[in-house]
C-alpha cells in the first residue's frame, strides 16, 4: 500500500495531466513544438524538484515520488513525461549525487524549480550501448580548462530556450587499454558548443531532442562532475535509477492505452452492440490490464529496493524490460481496438503508438536489460 | 490579516450523483468527495492575499468525517490551519441552518475576511455568502472576479450581466468569488507533506455553541418532498428548411421563451 502523501501526489498529477496537459498537448505534438507553458506549470507545482532536498529548492521527496508523477503524466502524454524524466534523472540527479557543494548550490535551485532544464550527453552517433567502446568525445586539460571535442546524439532537453547545462561524458585519458571517462558540466551557450536543429522523430514529438557538437569547447577545470575517471561508474548508477523512471513512464503509457480503450469500447458500436460486449475485445483489454498491472508491480518493487538501499540492478532491468514491452503491446492492441481512428494522430492512442517504440530503446535497449538480468544470474560471457 | 476560507466537500461532478431514498438528502457515500471547485478559487485568492499582505489562512469546513480529505487538500495548497465542524446533528442542514452554524463558528474563531466560492456544485443555492454576511453583521461582497485589500479597506469587481460593478467596503467582510478570479495552484509534494503536520481542530456543535434545534434535517426551512431521475434525453425535432427555416427557428426559440 502506498502512503497517503504518495496517493495525494498521484491524484494531484493525475488532475494536472487531465486538466492542463490533455486539452492542448495534441496540438504541440502535431506542430513538434516544445510545450513551454506546460513545463512552466509543472515547475510551479514542484515536479522538477520532487527528489531534490529542500535545501536546494526541491520538494524533499524521493525518486519514487518522481516515478509516480511520470506514470500519471505518461498516461496522458509521453513528451512532457520524458521532458521531466530527463531533466530530473539525467539533468539534476547526477549533480545532486556527484557534484561539489558549489555545483549543487549553483545549479540545483534552478533545475529543481523547472526554470532551467538540464541534459546529459552520453550517447554518440557511433553508439549508446557499448559506451566505452563507442565513445569518441575527448576532454583535455589545458591551462586550467577542459577542452572538449566530439559529438553527442539523441540528447533530450539539450536545445530548449531554458536549457542551462549539459553533462558531457568524455574520454579524459587512458588506463592502459581502457579509456578513462569523466563527466564535465558544460553551460549552454559556451563558445565551441553547438546545438543542432531538432531531430524529426517518430514519437515524443513535443519533446526536445538534438545532436550536440563540441569543437575546442573550453570550460573551467572545476566543471568536472565528481571524480576524474569515475564518469562511467557514475553513469551506470544514474542509468539504474533512470530505468526505474522509464519503467514508470512506460507503465503510464500502457495504462493510458487501457483507459482510452475501456472508454471507447463502451461508445463504439458494431453489429448492434457496443464493441465492449464482444469477448474478442474484452480479452484484448483484459490482457492489456494484466500487462500494465504486472509491470507496475515490477517498478514499485525495484523502486522499493532502491529507496531501501538494497541492490536493485536486476529488478530495475526487469521493470524496464517488462514495462516497455507492456507499453508496446498495449499501444498496438489499443490502436487495433480503435481501428481507423487509432491511426489518426488526433487520437491519444495514435500518439501512444508512436511514443511506445522508443521505450524499448532508450535508457538501455531491451537487449541490454536481458544482458543485465543474465549477468545478475551469474551467466557470464 | 486573518483570512478564513469556507470550503465544502461535494460529490465529484464527473460521477453519478444521487439522493438517498430514505430521507431524500444527498447520498454523500455514493460518490467520491472532492473540493467544491469554486472553493478552490477561494483558497487560491486567500493564499494570494496572504502572500501580498501577510497574515494567516484558516480553512473552515462543515461536513462529515470524510471532509478531512478536502480540508487536507486546502492545507496542501498552502493554508495554515483548519477548523472542521463535524457533528451528526448537522446532517441535512439547509442553507439557512448551514449559514447559522458557520456564522457561529466564525464568531468563535474570529476573522478579518471570509472568502468562499459563490456556489457549490451540489446544492447550487448560491446564497450562503449573503446569509453569512447578514448573520455576522458584515458587508457582503459577492461574485468577485477581483479582490483588492488596502489596510482595512476592501474593494472587489462584482461580475454582472453587463460587465462589473466596483464594490467597496471595510473589513471585516464576506467575499464570494467566481472562477474568473484566478487560476488555483496544484499542491506541491512539499505542500502535501507539510499539510499532514498542520493543525486541524475538529469541533462538535457544542464546541461552537450551536444549538441543536436550529440545525439538521428537522430544522430545515425547505423540504425535498419527492424526486425522480432525470428522464433520458428525447430525440430532437428535425425541421426541413423549405425557405422558411428562419421563421421556424424563431418560432422554436419563442416557444422556449428564448426570444
Amino acid at each position: 500500500m502506498l502512503g497517503d502523501e504518495y496517493i495525494e501526489l498521484r491524484k494531484t498529477v493525475e488532475a494536472f495531466a487531465r486538466e492542463v496537459v490533455a486539452p492542448v498537448i495534441g496540438d504541440y505534438y502535431e506542430r513538434c513544438e516544445f510545450p513551454y507553458d506546460i513545463v512552466r506549470k509543472m515547475g510551479a507545482m514542484g515536479l522538477f524538484g520532487l527528489p531534490v532536498p529542500e535545501e536546494y529548492g526541491g520538494m524533499g521527496g524521493d525518486y519514487f515520488a518522481l516515478c509516480l508523477a511520470l506514470e500519471e503524466l505518461a498516461r496522458v502524454d509521453s513528451s512532457v513525461a520524458i521532458t521531466l524524466e530527463a531533466a530530473v534523472s539525467l539533468g539534476a540527479m547526477p549533480i545532486l549525487r556527484f557534484g561539489t557543494a558549489e555545483q549543487k548550490e549553483h545549479w540545483l535551485p534552478k533545475l529543481a524549480s523547472g526554470e532551467m532544464l538540464g541534459a546529459f550527453g552520453l550517447t554518440e552517433p557511433g553508439g549508446g550501448t557499448d559506451v566505452p567502446g563507442g565513445m569518441r568525445t575527448t576532454a583535455v586539460l589545458d591551462g586550467g580548462e577542459w577542452v572538449i571535442d566530439g559529438t553527442k546524439a539523441f540528447i533530450t532537453n539539450s536545445g530548449t530556450d531554458i536549457t542551462g547545462v549539459v553533462g558531457v561524458a568524455a574520454i579524459t585519458g587512458r588506463n592502459g587499454a581502457k579509456p578513462e571517462i569523466s563527466t564535465i558540466l558544460v553551460p549552454s551557450g559556451t563558445p565551441g558548443f553547438t546545438v543542432s536543429k531538432k531531430y524529426s522523430k517518430v514519437g515524443w514529438s513535443a519533446s526536445d531532442t538534438r545532436e550536440l557538437s563540441f569543437s575546442g569547447c573550453r570550460v573551467p577545470e572545476e566543471n568536472l562532475l565528481g571524480e576524474r575517471g569515475r564518469g562511467y561508474a557514475q553513469f551506470l548508477q544514474t542509468l539504474d535509477e533512470g530505468r526505474v523512471a522509464i519503467a514508470a513512464l512506460s507503465v503510464g503509457l500502457a495504462q493510458g492505452c487501457v483507459d482510452e480503450s475501456v472508454r471507447y469500447v463502451g461508445e463504439r458500436t458494431a453489429f448492434g452492440n457496443a464493441i465492449g460486449r464482444y469477448q474478442a475485445i474484452q480479452f484484448k483489454i483484459a490482457d492489456m490490464e494484466a500487462r500494465v498491472h504486472t509491470a507496475r508491480l515490477a517498478y514499485y518493487h525495484a523502486a522499493e529496493r532502491m529507496l531501501a538501499g538494497l541492490p536493485f540492478k536486476k529488478e530495475a532491468a526487469i521493470a524496464k524490460l517488462v514495462s516497455s514491452n507492456a507499453a508496446m503491446d498495449n499501444a498496438r492492441d489499443a490502436t487495433q481496438i480503435f481501428g481507423g481512428y487509432g491511426f489518426m494522430n488526433e487520437f491519444p492512442v495514435g500518439r501512444f503508438y508512436r511514443d511506445a517504440k522508443i521505450l524499448e530503446i532508450g535508457e538501455g535497449t531491451s537487449e541490454v536489460q536481458r544482458m543485465l538480468i543474465a549477468r545478475e544470474l551469474g551467466l557470464g560471457a | 490579516m486573518n483570512i478564513v476560507v469556507c470550503v465544502k466537500q461535494v460529490p465529484d461532478t464527473a460521477t453519478e450523483r444521487k439522493l438517498r431514498s430514505d430521507d431524500k438528502t444527498l447520498d454523500r457515500d455514493a460518490a467520491d468527495g472532492v473540493v467544491n471547485e469554486l472553493d478552490e478559487y477561494a483558497v487560491e485568492e486567500a493564499l494570494r492575499l496572504k502572500e501580498a499582505h501577510g497574515g494567516e489562512v484558516t480553512v473552515l469546513s462543515m461536513g462529515p468525517a470524510k471532509a478531512t480529505e478536502t480540508i487536507r487538500k486546502a492545507l496542501a495548497m498552502g493554508a495554515d490551519k483548519a477548523v472542521h465542524l463535524s457533528d451528526d446533528a448537522l446532517r441535512g442542514s439547509d442553507a439557512l441552518s448551514t449559514s447559522y452554524a458557520l456564522a457561529e463558528t466564525l464568531k468563535k474563531i474570529g476573522f478579518d475576511l471570509v472568502i468562499l466560492g459563490s456556489e457549490s456544485t451540489d446544492a447550487r443555492t448560491g446564497v450562503l455568502a449573503a446569509m453569512l454576511a447578514e448573520r455576522l453583521g458584515t458587508p457582503q461582497l459577492t461574485l468577485a472576479n477581483k479582490v483588492e485589500v488596502d489596510g482595512s479597506a476592501i474593494a472587489i469587481q462584482r461580475v454582472t450581466d453587463y460587465g462589473y460593478d466596483k464594490v467597496e467596503a471595510s473589513l471585516p467582510a464576506v467575499v464570494s468569488v467566481v472562477e474568473k478570479i484566478n487560476e488555483p495552484r496544484y499542491p506541491s509534494f512539499k505542500g502535501i507533506m507539510a499539510a499532514k503536520k498542520k493543525p486541524v481542530e475538529t469541533l462538535a456543535i457544542g464546541d461552537a455553541e450551536i444549538s441543536a434545534d436550529q440545525v439538521g434535517l428537522a430544522s430545515a426551512w425547505s423540504e425535498v418532498v419527492d424526486f425522480a431521475a432525470a428522464p433520458p434525453r428525447a430525440a430532437g425535432t428535425v425541421v426541413k428548411d423549405e425557405g422558411d427555416g428562419g421563421v421556424k427557428a424563431a418560432e422554436f426559440l419563442a416557444s422556449k421563451k428564448f426570444v
